[in-house]
């Protein structure tokens, strides 16, 4: 059975990460990747880990902003995605310093494997790409060349 | 653990059944492989099933439902691409351990026109979606951006990543079970619509339906039964162990490394003793990247390899003489069984015109992501 509907609250509409590990801070600051890293052997993760992956260490770990600075690992120029995904875009794996890489995609650039570099420096950008069911803004993060 | 041998073999043409139900081109295979072995499923003590999609509705009791309820163990496998080659080891392991003399492995899948896999995420709403934002889970993109990877370490080209679907459909010519047996130059490879580049149309394998079985026995039993027996001299499973990237990029080169290593070791063997190879060839780029994974050339030399023809039939070490997931097709839980039977004909000297010639050991591989690698190693 549903709940009987209560008086309407104004919903606030509020900005929300695509990914748990984006972070928008409350205060309007710029919105920055998290992760993590473990105490004992340094490994470092994107987003939050219950146990490191590497050494198995449980201690709870470090957490850490990720730079919005990185270089371009690999790369495919994708013509062909899932029903609805505009095409053709840039897919592409994103160093960052802190020894953690990210799935982006790159923008800023036209999706042809001249127009990119390995080890070329990538800076991340957020926007506003869709809105949510319930009228939020979900906010993505992609790489562009610095 | 004692010695199990490969009894008995059957597969069906991959393509594309709409009319059929799983259970049915299941047991298609399986009647194949109990002819094959000269045994009925009286004589089968435990079958492991491997589908993927629909591993979650009691499929391989299904099946048995269509040719023969016997109330034996049935284990139903679901391990990505890997899902039949685990379901196959599953068997092996049963009949090793000494507590079972006979089982039966059984791969099946319908997947029809079903083409990409994954994407979605996000607690139902697709608002949050990451494909085609963060990049692209999906299979062309990650075996795309992995052969990337190779040209960047090596220098490795389009056009070397390309001969291999040229080589594999050719092989495809003689083999009556691939879904497609039409040959193409490499101008229609490079020259077809990119689907994750470097990879085109013909460099990424198609969906279908399909099914196989192997029958497996414990050695002393299995006289009973055949005159050439195959040894499965090492069975290998391994799953992604940590390494930096891992995570966001899965890493398909250690997993498929350290399953070679074992199944070597266990074998007592090297790559150099291998006649004839199957690999999992899923997308072009993959197959150069596992010539090095398997040790049957140097690092950085897979490019060269496939240059020098080294992987055709006729050359050093055949490299899916199927025709490979590229032309043979990839419906997700028959692959590894399919791609044991292959091996078996070869050992057993019935591949028709694309029989390597002489071969005495040869090695199945597949890898499911993220992650799982089977090896099998089996012996004349």
């Amino acid at each position: 059975m549903a709940e009987a509907p209560t008086a309407e609250k104004p919903q606030e509409k509020t900005q929300k990460p695509i990914v748990p590990f984006l972070r928008i801070p409350a205060d309007g600051g710029k919105p920055y990747l998290q992760g993590s890293r473990c105490k004992d052997c340094g490994a470092t993760y994107l987003g939050g880990r219950m146990a490191c992956s590497k050494c198995f260490s449980t201690e709870p770990m470090e957490d850490i902003k990720l730079s919005d600075k990185g270089e371009l690992h690999v790369f495919s120029i994708v013509h062909q995605s899932a029903p609805g995904v505009p095409t053709p875009y840039v897919a592409a794996i994103v160093d960052l310093p802190e020894g953690v890489s990210v799935r982006c995609n790159i923008a800023g650039v036209e999706p042809d494997p001249q127009n990119l570099k390995f080890g070329m420096p990538v800076q991340m950008t957020t926007e506003t790409i869709r809105t949510d069911r319930e009228g939020n803004d979900v906010v993505a993060f992609s790489f562009r060349p610095a | 653990m004692r010695d199990v041998a490969v009894i008995g073999v059957g597969m069906i043409k991959f393509g594309r059944y709409p009319e059929k139900t799983v259970p049915e081109l299941a047991a298609q295979a399986i009647l194949l492989a109990l002819k094959d072995a000269g045994a009925t499923m009286k004589d089968i003590e435990l079958m492991t099933s491997g589908n993927l999609y629909q591993s979650n509705a009691m499929i391989g009791q299904r099946i048995l439902q269509v040719i023969g309820q016997t109330g034996i163990p049935i284990i139903n496998v679901a391990n990505a691409c890997a899902t039949g080659s685990t379901a196959f080891r599953e068997a092996y392991m049963s009949v090793a351990s000494g507590a079972y003399d006979m089982a039966l492995a059984v791969g099946s899948e319908q997947m029809g026109k079903m083409g990409l896999l994954g994407g979605g995420g996000g607690g139902g709403d697709p608002a949050y979606s990451t494909e085609g934002v963060l990049g692209s889970g999906l299979m062309p993109a990650v075996f795309g951006m992995a052969g990337v990877e190779h040209m960047r370490k090596y220098g490795t080209t389009q056009e070397q990543f390309a001969k291999v679907s040229v080589k594999n459909h050719k092989h495809s010519m003689h083999n009556p079970y691939s879904q497609y047996q039409t040959e193409v130059g490499l101008e229609d490879v490079l020259n077809a619509r990119v689907v994750s580049w470097p990879n085109t149309l013909y460099m990424c394998c198609p969906t279908g339906d399909g099914a196989a079985a192997a029958i497996v026995c414990s050695m002393d039993k299995a006289r009973q039964f055949t005159t050439k027996p195959i040894r499965i001299a090492a069975s290998v499973l391994t799953s992604d162990p940590w390494t930096q990237r891992d995570l966001t990029m899965p890493d398909i080169n250690t997993l498929t490394r350290n399953a070679a290593k074992e199944a070597y070791e266990k074998a007592g063997i090297t790559p150099e003793d291998l006649d004839l190879i199957e690999l999992h060839d899923c997308f072009a780029t993959a197959e150069i990247l596992h010539y090095e994974n398997l040790g049957i050339c140097g690092e950085g030399e897979a490019g060269r390899m496939i240059d020098e023809g080294a992987t055709t039939v006729g050359g050093k070490i055949p490299v899916n003489a199927s025709g490979g997931l590229l032309s043979k097709g990839h419906p997700l839980g028959a692959t590894g069984v399919a791609n044991v039977c292959e091996v078996v004909w070869h050992l057993r000297g019935e591949a028709g015109n694309r029989q390597v010639e002489g071969a005495k050991v040869g090695l199945a591989h597949v890898i499911g992501l993220g992650s799982a690698c089977t090896i099998q190693v089996l012996e004349k």
